[in-house]
């Protein structure tokens, strides 16, 4: 494996990749090709489908569902899975779905240690920040410091409980439907779920729209 | 392995830098990696285990220096080469020597339910269960070379059976071709303090999904 790396450290933080990196991963992709063990179309296909179809938007149905359809709400916190299919999502990183619920004594918050696990049918493909070191690192030892970056204060007398996700279930959190919000539509609501929401790195937002 | 992947407790990194509105690529090579995935994978070319330990065997300063994309382009690389899809001098020259052409696993037609079915790593063996919700486990302590889903702060430290998931096949078997070994996982839940100690938080826990060959009954 050739060793040509030369990082610079770029401004959101982490690195800046290669200059090259484009020409290598075009250079294996027409070799793969060739060879015949992938089709082009295919990759386009599945880049479609994660640049597009996939994302935080279809969590947020489950969640807004689960806040106005108590026997829906049921379901997901018994079977994950399958409530999750009731509404069309599931497949690759979602096969196996677990929800976990904040209420008012309990805060929820995903992290993968290991790698960068992550439920891509609800959520999409992951952050930068969830995939890089810091959150990593420090989400299990110093869980109210990171909440703190991301502008969460949990009062020292509510429960956080980290789900380090090493195994194949894959974890969405259930935020608690904010005040106000009295009245709203299943679609309002799905509007005011964040994707950060639904890792526990936030909360529900009456002003900014998650997408 | 005691890897640099293993880095839950770990200090040092900084804050966590959030990018507002971030794009689902950065750039368009990211996105290439991210759709060969599941054609190689329709292939069998290799399987989510021994990807994952492809990543955890790269270079510890190559991995902290390479973002998530590089981490798959390096692991698709090492895979092709050890399982003999593709030649050292093909992956070097870009140009295929072997005159057999394979026909691609996966066609365009195929990608939608593929991704909507996935492949779920739990079984339906019917194995045995050691723990129950509520049982006061400990957590092995051993240092395995190979690849395992056992972060290494948990090692030696007690917690109680949250949940029960069921069976699923074993990543530290499988990685290496040893087979599925289909046995229980487990949430188990740590208090705070006994992972970090006693100036840690008194109410929080941190709950990692262990399989049943990791723990033993603790001592009460």
């Amino acid at each position: 494996m050739e060793h040509t790396h030369s990082h610079d450290h770029h401004h959101d933080g982490y690195q800046t990749p290669p200059k090259d990196s484009a020409l290598r991963v075009k250079a294996l992709e027409s070799l793969l090709i060739e060879k015949g063990f992938i089709d082009g179309a295919t990759v386009d296909a599945v880049v479609e489908t994660y640049k597009h179809k996939v994302g935080p938007q279809n969590g947020a149905k489950v969640v807004a569902k689960a806040w106005v359809d108590p026997a829906y709400k049921a379901r997901l916190l018994s079977n994950a899975t399958a409530a999750i299919a009731e509404l069309g999502f599931s497949g690759v990183q979602g096969e196996d779905m677990a929800i976990v619920e904040n209420t008012p004594l309990v805060h929820n918050v995903v992290v993968c240690t290991l790698c960068s696990c992550y439920p891509w049918p609800v959520l999409g493909l992951p952050p930068s920040w969830y995939k890089a070191a810091p959150y990593r690192a420090r989400a299990v030892i110093d869980p109210r410091g990171v909440l703190a970056e991301f502008g969460l204060e949990i009062p020292a007398t509510k429960e956080i409980r980290v789900w380090d996700t090493t195994a194949e279930l894959r974890y969405m959190v259930l935020p608690e439907r904010p005040e106000g919000t009295k009245g709203f539509s299943e679609e309002q609501l799905a509007e005011i779920v964040t994707r950060d929401s639904m890792i526990g790195t936030g909360e529900p937002t009456l002003t900014t729209p998650s997408h | 392995m005691n890897g640099i992947h293993d880095l839950g407790g770990m200090h040092g990194f900084g804050a966590v830098f959030t990018e507002p509105n971030e794009q689902v690529f950065h750039y368009d090579w990211e996105s290439r990696i991210m759709g060969m995935f599941p054609a190689l994978f329709a292939n069998g070319n290799f399987g989510v285990d021994e990807f994952r330990h492809a990543i955890e065997r790269i270079d510890p300063i190559e991995y902290l220096e390479g973002t998530y994309y590089e981490h798959w382009f390096h692991a698709f690389k090492t895979l092709l080469v050890e399982k003999g899809a593709i030649t050292k001098t093909e992956l070097e020259t870009g140009k295929a020597v072997s005159g057999t052409k394979a026909t691609p696993g996966l066609t365009p037609a195929m990608v939608g339910s593929l991704l909507k079915t996935g492949a779920s790593a739990r079984v339906a063996h019917d194995v045995k269960a050691r723990f129950s919700v509520g049982d006061k486990v400990l957590v092995t302590h051993k240092n395995p070379v190979g690849h395992t889903r056992l972060p290494r702060y948990t090692r030696g430290k007690v917690g109680t059976i949250a949940i029960d998931h069921g069976v699923f096949v074993t990543p530290d078997t499988v990685a290496h071709g040893k087979g599925e070994h289909p046995q229980h996982v487990y949430t188990v839940s740590f208090s705070a303090a006994e992972l970090w100690g006693k100036d840690a938080s008194k109410t929080d826990t941190i709950r990692v999904d262990l399989w049943d060959d990791y723990l033993k009954p603790a001592e009460s």
